[in-house]
């Protein structure tokens, strides 16, 4: 099933009805997921307003670590198939998830301030979600750091999946070690400890960031695809009658499609 | 009315935390928004440019 969607001609027919569909959702998602988080959910009885930090630190930090596991699974699926979709998906995923991340490290932050009483700690969660932002950036630039795409791409794969090895450790880094960061309180076994008057929004906020993360995903793949077929044409292309006189040839290079 | 918006505004003591954290995450995940729109754009319109200069023999 997968080789079925994975063309990328079929992939770009079905982008291209899914993807504002997508914009539009998030849009609607993420605006009422504001409203609840803003506006109708009741301060916490112990953090206070500062509480309304936590519908966006929470779900970033959740989309953080996916997108993580996403491009883990699309660079496996990249090495081992060889398959230029799954390549061009976790290279489309990587400034997503390092963004996510970033407004995961920033917001909480800006939530350990007032509630901790310092900005940053280096215990074992925030430094572990640390290594995972620059995991992100290590992939992004080592991606990007060869002038073939295709090696760069197999390098990261690589990288991608020697830093799943983080995942696990951030995700228990708050039962395995003494932290000042709280335990899980709504992926524990036994259920959500939380009131459903937060979870709500939390998970409509969740949610939304899931279909930006969607949408995002779908746009940086057309583009990426638009532009290896914008150099495939380059380097391979017969000039059109009349075309060719003004315009001169590149260099033909190694191309970079297999 | 007004009283009860800067009240809300205020966070009760916390608007120095709250307001920044929904600030930072509007301005990077907008920022990549508007720069994924735009990659997406510009490749579409490159790669039709291509298409028309060089028609493909499909």
């Amino acid at each position: 099933m997968i080789s079925r969607f994975a063309n990328p001609a079929r992939f770009m027919r079905i982008s291209t009805t899914a993807l504002p569909w997508c914009g539009w959702l998030t849009l609607a998602v993420v605006g009422l997921g504001l409203f609840l988080a803003l506006v109708t959910t009741p301060p916490d009885y112990q953090q206070g307003e500062s509480v309304r930090i936590m519908y966006i630190h929470v779900p970033a930090a959740w989309m953080a670590l996916s997108v993580y596991l996403f491009i883990a699974v699309a660079s496996g699926v990249a090495l081992v198939w060889r398959h230029p979709l799954a390549e061009i998906a976790a290279g489309a995923a990587a400034p997503i998830g390092a963004a996510f991340t970033f407004v995961c490290l920033a917001t909480g932050s800006l939530w350990g301030r007032p509630m901790w009483g310092t900005w940053w700690v280096w215990d074992a969660r925030l430094t572990s979600v640390l290594v995972l932002f620059f995991l992100y950036l290590g992939y992004i630039a080592l991606v990007n750091a060869f002038d073939e795409p295709g090696r760069g791409a197999k390098a990261g794969s690589v990288l991608a999946l020697v830093g799943v090895v983080n995942l696990p450790i951030i995700k228990f880094s708050v039962d395995w070690w003494n932290t000042l960061h709280q335990p899980a309180s709504v992926m524990r076994l036994g259920g959500p400890r939380i009131d459903p008057s937060m979870l709500t929004p939390l998970l409509v906020m969740a949610a939304g960031f899931l279909l930006l993360f969607l949408t995002l995903l779908l746009l940086g793949m057309r583009a990426a695809l638009n532009e290896r077929k914008a150099l495939a044409l380059r380097l391979n292309s017969v000039p059109a009658p009349g075309a060719a006189a003004r315009r001169e040839r590149p260099v033909p290079a190694q191309s970079s499609l297999r | 009315m007004i009283g009860d918006l800067g009240r809300y505004l205020a966070m009760d003591g916390y608007a120095a935390f709250v307001w920044p954290a929904y600030g930072v995450a509007l301005a990077v995940l907008g920022a990549l928004a508007w720069h994924s729109w735009r990659r997406y754009r510009a490749s579409t319109e490159a790669l039709e440019k291509l298409q028309h200069e060089f028609p493909t023999r499909r």
